[in-house]
């Protein structure tokens, strides 16, 4: 067994880190299967989005289901649990300097993650499992639609079982000093959450599994759906823990923030762990089978513990960038900083537009629609994936491809191709992801609900404007596709046609701030004293823009839930 | 003075993972599963009008 010494590694010339020869293996291996899995994924939603488009109306009903339940596996836990146990893989090894703990194990779990969902795919795709997402009973598929998602899940525990031996090995060995770093108590954090969500799926699809055999009676509908949102909800938790790991990850890399004060990020991430997957509470609001109480405690009281967690690092880390970018010279007025940040990187852009869109568009709708009455006027509408499209696709799979633009360069030594389409693909996505959602939820608001073929069926009862924003949904959702296939595209063609980095040679910088000069006249504060101490860096170049950022926020969440109430109130006027 | 040596026990809880994963399992297997498990249990059969 190797030491930790003489463990297969070569140094990164960028970073200066130690890649670990086998951990890069399989961080590529995953990454590219969970890219594969998000084009499928993605060429499903640009069928469906065509489709809720009544004007295009695409797809005949029985494919609708077919591809709709297809994009949501595809989406919702393929492309995400790949690229997430290639982040675990990845920031174990490289920050913590350590080689991964079991290469077997390390095959066992990405065979058969792929080998499930691939079984998963096809078995949809043959029309055996028409089932969606939820596939909630009495609904029942192909037993290889069960048997294929126990696979991936079963893998991915293994997966999130060697991340924890790695970083075993790494205390063992003293590898670092102190804390671990806060990128990986981050990505801890997510594989804490993960393995809470893949023992609901094992508790809820093995028993299904069997009954799809006949060899046992149908589980309880209502039963099956509070154990299976806890892998359902459960699995975006993972996702949202990930993605603030990735964010405080592209801050630190594309303008050399350091965290404001690793206490309070700690901290954050800790609530998360021990709060953050009773939202899937939300899912059974309107449930008869449980009750008010259990409802509330899990949806408000307990699962507000996990908003303000988000709410923290919402805050830490713009407020990071800003001190950073005044630490370099950027201190005209309350945005010098962010209006001077480098929005030409296609990693910070990717970072920025991520944090925006998760914040202010899927944190305020998902805290507001999971308030217990007012979820009563938006259940089932499509406005929840007009919420969900701004957290896991705004947000995480927008972080995700951020990542990218930095993951590719530095693990198979190639500068990406076509350079000004990468700094442009981030701003495309972003821009057709909002439209989407914009659309999704403005068209919910008007009843239109979710998972439904064809809104005009039962006569013409949602009118003009409710059509009108089903058309923004098909054009927005033909813009993110298109800034989808465009990131596959260029990151394919990178690793085929990608200009080689020699050894030795360092990736070409996308773009970071530079220092200003401190000649007289120029309005530039010095950087502060022990800059690595976050509390000294504070104090020395304080964080006003974001505070104006957060006040606007503030009133945003103020104002929509406001007008939520506002909605609720109209549907029971008291005169 | 603070001793730069002693470590704060929040410190201690936040960098001990076996203690973070097993709250991460128990407080959502309590407060969201067992608990909504339980209700559902005990729920009487709906009576026909």
């Amino acid at each position: 067994m190797n030491t930790n010494s003489d463990y297969p590694k070569r140094i990164c010339s960028t970073t200066g880190f130690p890649i670990c020869r086998s951990a890069e293996f399989f961080v590529k291996a995953n990454a590219v299967l969970g890219v594969v899995f998000l084009l499928i994924g993605g060429i499903a939603a640009i069928l469906i989005a065509l489709t809720r488009w009544q004007a295009v109306h695409l797809l005949p009903v029985d494919w609708f289901y077919r591809i709709l339940t297809l994009h949501g596996i595809n989406m919702l836990i393929f492309w995400i649990l790949f690229f997430e146990v290639a982040i675990l893989y990845f920031v174990s090894t490289t920050l913590l300097k350590v080689r991964l703990a079991s290469r077997l194990t390390a095959w066992i779990s990405l065979v058969m993650m792929f080998v499930g969902a691939v079984m998963v795919d096809v078995t949809i795709l043959l029309g055996k499992a028409d089932v969606m997402l939820s596939s909630y009973l009495p609904l029942l598929a192909h037993p290889a639609f069960y048997l294929g998602i126990i696979l991936v899940a079963v893998g991915t525990l293994i997966a999130v079982g060697n991340y924890f031996a790695t970083l075993y090995i790494a205390k063992k060995e003293k590898t670092y000093e102190g804390s671990v770093p806060l990128v990986v108590f981050g990505a801890t954090a997510a594989a804490i959450i993960a393995v809470v969500t893949l023992l609901h799926g094992a508790v809820v699809m093995v028993p299904t599994f069997l009954y799809s055999l006949h060899l046992c009676p149908q589980p309880d509908p209502q039963w099956y759906r509070l154990l299976w949102w806890g892998l359902g909800h459960m699995s975006q938790q993972v996702n949202v823990c990930a993605m603030v790991a990735v964010w405080y990850l592209l801050a630190a890399i594309t303008t050399g923030a350091k965290p404001l004060n690793e206490a309070v990020c700690r901290s954050a991430f800790v609530l998360y762990i021990l709060f953050i997957n009773l939202a899937s509470a939300h899912h059974l609001l309107v449930d008869p089978g449980v009750s008010a109480g259990w409802k509330i405690w899990n949806t408000s009281y307990a699962m507000y513990l996990a908003v303000l967690a988000s709410m923290m690092h919402g805050f830490t880390v713009p407020a990071s960038v800003e001190v950073a970018m005044r630490g370099k010279g950027y201190v005209r007025g309350l945005f010098g900083w962010l209006t001077n940040a480098p929005w030409r990187n296609p990693g910070f852009s990717a970072f920025f537009l991520s944090l925006l869109i998760f914040g202010f568009i899927g944190g305020i709708t998902g805290v507001t629609l999971g308030t217990q009455q007012i979820n009563i006027i938006a259940h089932n509408t499509l406005r929840i994936p007009g919420h969900f499209h701004a957290t896991v696709v705004g947000g995480t799979t927008l972080a995700f491809m951020g990542l990218t633009y930095y993951v590719v360069p530095l693990l198979w030594r190639r500068e990406y191709i076509l350079k000004p389409l990468c700094r442009l693909q981030p701003y495309l996505f972003g821009i057709g992801i909002l439209i989407m959602s914009f659309g999704m939820s403005f068209a919910g608001s008007m009843g239109v609900s979710r998972r439904s073929w064809d809104i005009d069926a039962g006569g013409s009862i949602y009118g003009p404007t409710a059509h009108l924003f089903l058309a923004l949904v098909g054009i927005g959702g033909t813009v993110a596709f298109i800034a989808l296939f465009l990131y596959v595209g260029l990151t394919v063609g990178t690793l085929l046609f990608g200009r080689r980095i020699a050894a030795g040679k360092s990736m070409e910088d996308w773009g970071t701030p530079k220092v200003l000069s401190t000649s007289p006249g120029h309005d530039h504060v010095a950087p502060a004293p022990g800059f690595a101490g976050g509390a000294t860096v504070a104090e020395a170049h304080p964080t006003q823009g974001t505070m104006v950022l957060a006040v606007i926020f503030l009133l945003s969440f103020a104002v929509y839930y406001f007008a939520n109430w506002k909605a609720l109130a109209d549907v029971w006027p008291v005169r | 003075m603070n001793d730069p040596k002693k470590i704060h026990p929040i410190q201690k809880l936040m960098d001990n993972m076996w203690l973070l994963l097993a709250l991460g399992i128990i407080i959502p297997s309590i407060s969201y599963t067992m608990w909504g498990w339980l209700e559902l249990l005990f729920l009487k059969a709906a009576q026909l009008p």
